[in-house]
């Protein structure tokens, strides 16, 4: 059969390349970044210093909008950082570009559904954006109610208008994508590996993302079916989540964290698959217990299904159920610290190097295995008391997301830029983006660890004097952030814009022993027209 | 390009449905909103909400129509080798479990109201209940004998998963005729479950609103009914093939999916009749 390659707009709208629509997947996750970076950016000069003075002055606002605006923008930058940036750049992205050439098959094994997965996207973003611009709150704009969005703060009661609907649509339309690309994604991996690459000697990012595409079938329609719930109870007189009606506030969160919790390992199991293989690579050394870190993510996967009430130590779980969430959270750090002793361990007498990817990963070892720290320090229901909604919490998960997904990212990003472009990135420059954004971040967050200890709520817009220094300190961190945000832009655009240097097929050697690098830079259009044979 | 391919996979040529499905579902679901909302503003403007709404579902069901005849144009012309067919079975196979979670949200929301129930209180009556204990189905709810339509319901249902497997045994044995009469049993039979169902709806002594039994139950078995449309249409489809000529006794997939679908309906169909009428009645 005759094979059509549209060019122009037709070629990316129409797609059904892999390639194609993996390159999509990371300009939109760049897009929708770079404005849940501007929110944070936002929040952070309001936290700047004591009292309610930035937004109203910066949005024009009354004070009382300005709080509500500033709920707005937590829960905005908390739903498209983790729905529309790092779920597309690491599953949609990297995902959908390597999985195919890592496992030796020429696409997907659903190529325009793949692209509908992709198309979707934009539709759920631009739902999410319209809810900030209709009335939520009584007589205010946005939904405020953070993306957990409990009742009966998201109910009729605390925002009847139309801006909470908007963001469970936009959430089942981000979620039925993510489904079809998970089915994609398994169907791929178990139907289409290349000859003689038996599941057993599957390059570990496929296998990362094998096992988040699980997670994604198994728990995101459980949110689609809350979120119904939800808006039944909203628009249609349902009691599901209503007490005076026989419901219950709680189930709401038990089917939100049955979703949420797995959510997390979706975000941060493609980040350790891109990782072994960065670390593998620079130390020239196979993966420390390749085996082991491949079961570890099963593991991490599967404990991660059954210990979602470590979120709820508030809501009033009797001790059992706590003790039990308790020890089943805290099994969760034994695979994760076989992966951790892994990655050290293939480092361990190799021979290494360290560009800027790999500095990345280090980054990644260190800052998750921190973030991870803090995890088990909150995974103590009594502890939990204490810290549950204080900046504690704000530190942990960004220390083991932005700090760790997206450390993740950047790394895949300056490892695969040069297979993806065909393009050098600019190495001291971009050094000088790690290291500006390395201090930058640890500025904004290792501070929040102190703000939490001393009782700093989450999600409000102001504070008492007390907590002053750290916040500055913090906000100070995000001004270095953003330089090093605008040095990655500079980066990025000289690279696959400016540059005229280009990389040979495999531009780290020997130990970049994937199939990707046995392809040419960029890859063609379509690969593998002869199945490669795996020995 | 094509002539030096030297694998089974499908590569799909380029298709403009996938960017137009997501357009018609923006359409749609702004739309659903300001169509429960009519009073409510966007950018100044209310009362487009449900004109919206069904322009996208047109355009969403116009584009399910042309795609899945673009596949079975694929299918029908060779596109779907052996591989290729065991990718459309993974692909069918997760959808269904990740249909199973879906139904697990409500079965939980169900277990979640009936093993513990509550008595129904606003905040100002917290201390008139004290000492009144709940009970499930909750006081006044009169629900359904689930030995009289329910459980003719599930005959039903059982009857159409045997004549499935009767459209299906005789595709692969080569008789044509008693696929056609095996499917149009199991159209048909699809079809009177949603009769019944709907004729029992409208003699409910409860509503969607207003309770939780009537949330729980609405919602399980209105998803569900939901599903046995979509099944019923999904059988039909294959019969009007059948019709056409299409399926052969080796290659099928688009019959097995149905089947398999139809299957996946009955089976959740027996938990809900054993859990949410018989024991939660």
């Amino acid at each position: 059969m005759a094979h059509a390659n549209p060019t122009g707009w037709k070629r990316w709208v129409f797609s059904t390349n892999h390639k194609d629509i993996g390159v999509m997947y990371l300009w939109f996750a760049f897009i929708a970044g770079m404005i849940g970076f501007g929110m944070s950016g936002l929040m952070r000069m309001e936290l700047a210093e004591p009292g309610v003075q930035f937004l109203p002055e910066f949005l024009g606002m009354t004070e009382q909008q300005a709080r509500h605006m500033f709920n707005v923008l937590t829960t905005g930058h908390g739903l498209i950082m983790v729905f529309f940036m790092v779920m597309p750049a690491l599953i949609g992205g990297f995902g959908n570009y390597f999985v195919p050439l890592m496992i030796g098959a020429p696409d997907m094994a659903f190529p325009r559904m793949n692209n509908v997965s992709f198309w979707m996207m934009p539709p759920a973003f631009i739902l999410l954006l319209l809810s900030t611009v209709v009335e939520g709150a009584p007589g205010m704009n946005g939904f405020g109610g953070g993306w957990t969005a409990y009742p009966p703060l998201s109910g009729t009661i605390g925002h009847p208008g139309p801006s909470m609907d908007l963001a469970i649509f936009s959430l089942h339309v981000a979620g039925a994508s993510s489904i079809m690309g998970a089915i994609n994604y398994i169907t791929t991996i178990f139907n289409m590996r290349a000859p003689g690459m038996t599941i057993h000697k599957m390059p570990l990012f496929a296998w990362s993302i094998l096992i988040t595409a699980f997670l994604l079938v198994l728990a995101l329609p459980v949110l689609a079916g809350a979120i119904t719930m939800l808006l039944t109870d909203r628009n249609f007189g349902t009691t599901f989540f209503d007490p005076a009606g026989g419901g219950d506030p709680i189930l709401f969160q038990h089917l939100f964290w049955f979703f949420g919790h797995p959510e997390v390992y979706i975000m941060i199991l493609p980040a350790f698959g891109i990782v072994s293989h960065i670390i593998s690579t620079f130390s020239k050394k196979p993966i420390f217990g390749y085996l082991g870190m491949a079961y570890a993510m099963a593991a991490i996967g599967f404990v991660g299904f059954i210990v979602w009430a470590h979120h709820m130590y508030t809501v009033g779980l009797d001790v059992d159920t706590k003790a039990y969430f308790v020890a089943a959270t805290m099994v969760i750090a034994v695979p994760t610290g076989v992966k951790i002793f892994s990655w050290i361990a293939t480092m361990w007498g190799g021979s290494l190097t360290f560009p800027v990817p790999m500095m990345y990963a280090i980054a990644f070892i260190l800052l998750f295995t921190t973030g991870g720290v803090t995890g088990v320090v909150l995974s103590n229901a009594g502890a939990d008391i204490a810290l549950h909604d204080t900046y504690y919490v704000v530190a942990h998960f960004h220390y083991v997301l932005s700090l760790g997904a997206v450390f993740g990212i950047f790394a895949g990003l300056y490892y695969w830029v040069g297979k993806m472009s065909g393009k050098q990135y600019p190495d001291l420059l971009s050094k000088l983006q790690f290291w500006v954004t390395f201090v930058g971040v640890n500025l904004i967050f290792f501070p929040q660890h102190f703000l939490g200890l001393n009782g700093m709520p989450r999600r409000y817009v102001d504070y008492p004097d007390a907590f002053t220094y750290w916040n500055e300190i913090s906000t100070l961190g995000y001004k270095v952030t953003a330089v090093g945000v605008l040095l990655f832009i500079i980066v990025m655009f000289y690279t696959l814009f400016i540059t005229k240097k280009r990389v040979g097929d495999n531009q780290w050697g020997e130990g970049a022993n994937t199939l990707e690098w046995t392809l040419s830079s960029p890859p063609p259009f379509h690969q593998f027209n002869e199945l490669p044979k795996i020995k | 390009m094509a002539g030096d391919v030297q694998h089974d996979y499908h590569l799909v040529n380029p298709s403009p449905w996938p960017a137009i499905c997501s357009l018609a579902i923006l359409i749609m679901m702004v739309g659903a909103v300001f169509a429960m909302k009519p009073d409510a503003e966007l950018f100044g403007m209310s009362g487009f909400g449900s004109y919206m709404f069904y322009s996208g579902l047109i355009g969403l069901f116009y584009t399910a129509f042309a795609w899945w005849k673009d596949v079975i144009h694929e299918g029908e012309t060779g596109d779907h080798t052996g591989v290729v067919q065991i990718g459309l079975r993974y692909g069918m196979i997760l959808f269904i479990a990740s249909e199973v979670m879906f139904f697990v949200a409500w079965f939980w929301a169900f277990f979640n109201a009936s093993l513990y129930p509550i008595i129904p209180t606003t905040t100002n009556e917290i201390f008139d209940v004290i000492g009144q204990v709940p009970v499930w189905p909750p006081v006044g709810i009169e629900t359904f004998d689930p030995w009289h339509l329910p459980f003719i319901n599930t005959l039903i249902l059982l009857l159409s998963g045997t004549t499935v497997t009767w459209a299906h045994h005789a595709l692969i044995g080569g008789d044509r005729e008693g696929m056609k009469k095996g499917l149009w049993a199991t159209v048909l039979l699809g079809g009177l479950f949603t009769c019944v169902q709907a004729y029992e709806y409208s003699h409910a002594a409860f509503g969607f609103s207003g309770g939780i039994y009537g949330a729980t139950f609405y919602m399980a078995t209105g998803f569900h009914g939901f599903h046995v449309l979509v099944g019923t249409i999904f059988l039909a489809v294959c019969l009007g093939r059948v019709y056409k000529g299409h399926f052969k006794p080796d290659h099928h997939f688009g019959f097995e999916a149905a089947a398999w679908y139809w299957h996946f309906v009955d089976v959740v169909w027996l938990f809900l009749f054993i859990c949410v009428y018989v024991w939660g009645g």
